[in-house]
């Protein structure tokens, strides 16, 4: 009996160590998946030629596969949503983490809540209907589906996790530094500013990375907004971001084309995973405050 | 003799500072409101019993989204009874069983890293293995299996954090009387984290109700209407892929504004219940 029952706990053991390992085994498929369909192109096209291209022009007699333009926008509107987005949402930090008084702290952060549980495509559909027109009228440019309103829609949509990461850090501040900086005569204004904040730098780096991560990684939303034309990123311009490339094509394209698209995706990815491991040197560093 | 001796420097810094402030803050809020306002302002009026009753006709150029609403529910059910058990699973390895640092280090960077990854990616990957290397073919199945790698590291994240507040004294308790180990698992830590689990739940439905760049190329855009068994291999669109499909392609605004309401509303009500259920179990814990 007692070793029926033993047999039995190191099978349920194994089956736990299965699940555990569940994780690795999907990003392990995810890598695999990626490098192996996103290689086949690169060596086609020439990793220079690839990356450094100025020319998306797949459908053409004499085709051309660079995607510069694509990361040159995901960079330009990664950074100009951090720009507008990252101000915005650590002020809003501050006041709500400091100031606000606890009605207004939990009205506020039901809000910044349901900021971030709306799903992208509305964003897209708002952006499309007010933003778009709107800028066509605002600069008397021909065209409002451009950087320019990608920028603005991931402004707005990284302000959540911008918000609540850089809350979660202040409140982490030890008290201890607030009260002396107060019994030193400072204002409670400056103490948040000049004590409290550089005390939590390393969580709000890790807000701003989060936020560039997210940025980097919409698709659908910029889809609807940026007009999708592979151009070089210009404010005024239609332009097409690295996920909106691999979105817009993949449901049609085919040979090389599809696969050029894979490689993209492997940029992406790569992006992705440089930001994650620089996300995860400012947690550590947090933690470890 | 007290004098406030603050100077005029340090009062424009604090005066500037309490202004942008506000402002942020005003415009964060303003942001909500009129997003809410226009989406539901817009949306409302369109959503008519028939819109959400019928299956949409192209002979009579008629419009309804029940195909869509039912492709919803079947992914959102499908996604959750399969992500469940695996998240359960690694979250009770990761604090139960596992005592190698190391290995628990990697899951959890792992877990992390998954967190990080762009849904088009996981659409793609999705599309790549799910659709063509195991031969689904565009199929809610596929889209449902490409969401449960997307959740499986929510679903893990808030179990592990109610397992952890499971008394330590509980296990060493029930060890005392002589139970096994997945005895005790049974019974005492598994009743422990039920809140983490409908707590990840909520949080997964909001974000696969959501999802659209994921589902793209695993689950389709077809607007037919199944039942499930026939559903599960068939293409179909969720809420959010024909909200995209018709803004985008159709240009029929109105039925767009019609889901995004639709939408709007489902995540306001998500945000509410993940709010009180965290209230009610906190309550419970206190006493």
């Amino acid at each position: 009996m007692k070793k029926k029952n033993q047999v039995l706990e190191h099978v349920i053991h194994g089956m736990f160590l299965i699940l555990g390992l569940i994780t690795i085994g999907c990003v392990l498929l995810i890598t695999v998946y990626l490098v192996i369909s996103g290689i086949p192109a690169i060596r086609e096209i020439g990793l220079l030629d690839f990356l450094f291209g100025a020319k998306w022009e797949p459908t053409v007699a004499e085709p051309s596969y660079g995607i510069l333009p694509f990361i040159l926008t995901s960079v330009y509107g990664t950074a100009g949503a951090i720009l507008i987005g990252v101000p915005i949402g650590f002020m809003t930090a501050v006041y709500l983490a400091k100031i606000a008084s606890p009605k207004v702290k939990s009205l506020m952060s039901a809000a910044v809540s349901l900021l971030a549980g709306i799903p992208s495509v509305v964003y897209g559909l708002v952006g499309m209907l007010v933003l778009v027109p709107g800028i066509r009228k605002l600069f008397d440019v021909p065209d409002g589906a451009s950087l320019l309103a990608a920028i603005i829609v991931l402004a707005i949509m990284i302000l959540p996790s911008i918000i609540n990461v850089s809350i979660t850090a202040l409140e982490a501040v030890p008290k201890e530094y607030e009260d002396a900086s107060l019994a030193l005569g400072a204002t409670p204004v400056e103490t948040y500013f000049k004590v409290s904040v550089p005390a939590a730098k390393s969580g709000i780096a890790a807000a701003v990375v989060l936020g560039v991560g997210r940025a980097i990684g919409e698709a659908m939303a910029v889809m609807m907004v940026s007009g999708n034309v592979a151009n070089m990123p210009s404010l005024f311009q239609s332009v097409r971001f690295l996920t909106t490339a691999v979105a817009s094509e993949m449901a049609y394209s085919s040979g090389l084309q599809q696969q050029a698209l894979f490689s993209i995706a492997l940029v992406l990815f790569l992006f992705i995973m440089m930001i994650n491991a620089t996300l995860n040197f400012f947690l550590k560093k947090e933690k470890e405050n | 003799m007290v004098t406030s001796q603050i100077s005029g420097k340090r009062k424009t810094y604090i005066g500037m500072m309490r202004l942008l402030m506000w402002i942020c803050v005003g415009l964060t809020g303003a942001l909500v409101l009129f997003l809410l306002a226009y989406v539901l302002i817009k949306g409302i009026p369109n959503i008519t019993w028939e819109l959400v009753s019928t299956k949409p006709s192209y002979l009579t150029e008629h419009i309804g989204i029940l195909p869509d609403i039912l492709n919803t529910v079947y992914i959102v059910i499908i996604t959750l009874v399969i992500v469940i058990p695996l998240g359960v699973g690694a979250a009770i390895y990761l604090t139960e069983y596992a005592s190698n640092k190391k290995l628990v280090g990697v899951i959890e960077y792992a877990a992390e890293t998954l967190s990080g990854i762009p849904s088009i990616i996981y659409g793609l990957v999705g599309m790549l293995f799910f659709c063509q290397f195991l031969n689904m073919q565009t199929s809610l199945l596929a889209g449902s299996l490409t969401l449960v790698i997307m959740n499986l590291p929510t679903i893990m994240r808030t179990t592990q954090e109610s397992l952890k507040t499971v008394p330590q004294s509980y296990r060493e308790g029930a060890f005392g009387l002589g139970a096994g180990k997945w005895r005790v698992i049974r019974t005492v830590v598994l009743p422990g984290c039920v809140d983490g689990v409908i707590t990840g739940c909520i949080l997964s439905i909001g974000r696969i109700i959501g999802e659209s760049a994921a589902l793209l190329f695993t689950a389709g855009f077809a607007h037919a209407l199944y039942d499930p068994v026939t559903g599960l291999t068939s293409p179909g669109a969720t809420l959010t892929v024909a909200l995209y499909v018709y803004a985008k392609e159709n240009g029929e605004f109105e039925v767009a504004f019609a889901i995004a309401a639709i939408l709007m509303i489902l995540s306001l009500l998500i945000n509410f219940a993940a709010s009180s259920v965290g209230k009610v179990f906190h309550k419970k814990r206190a006493i």
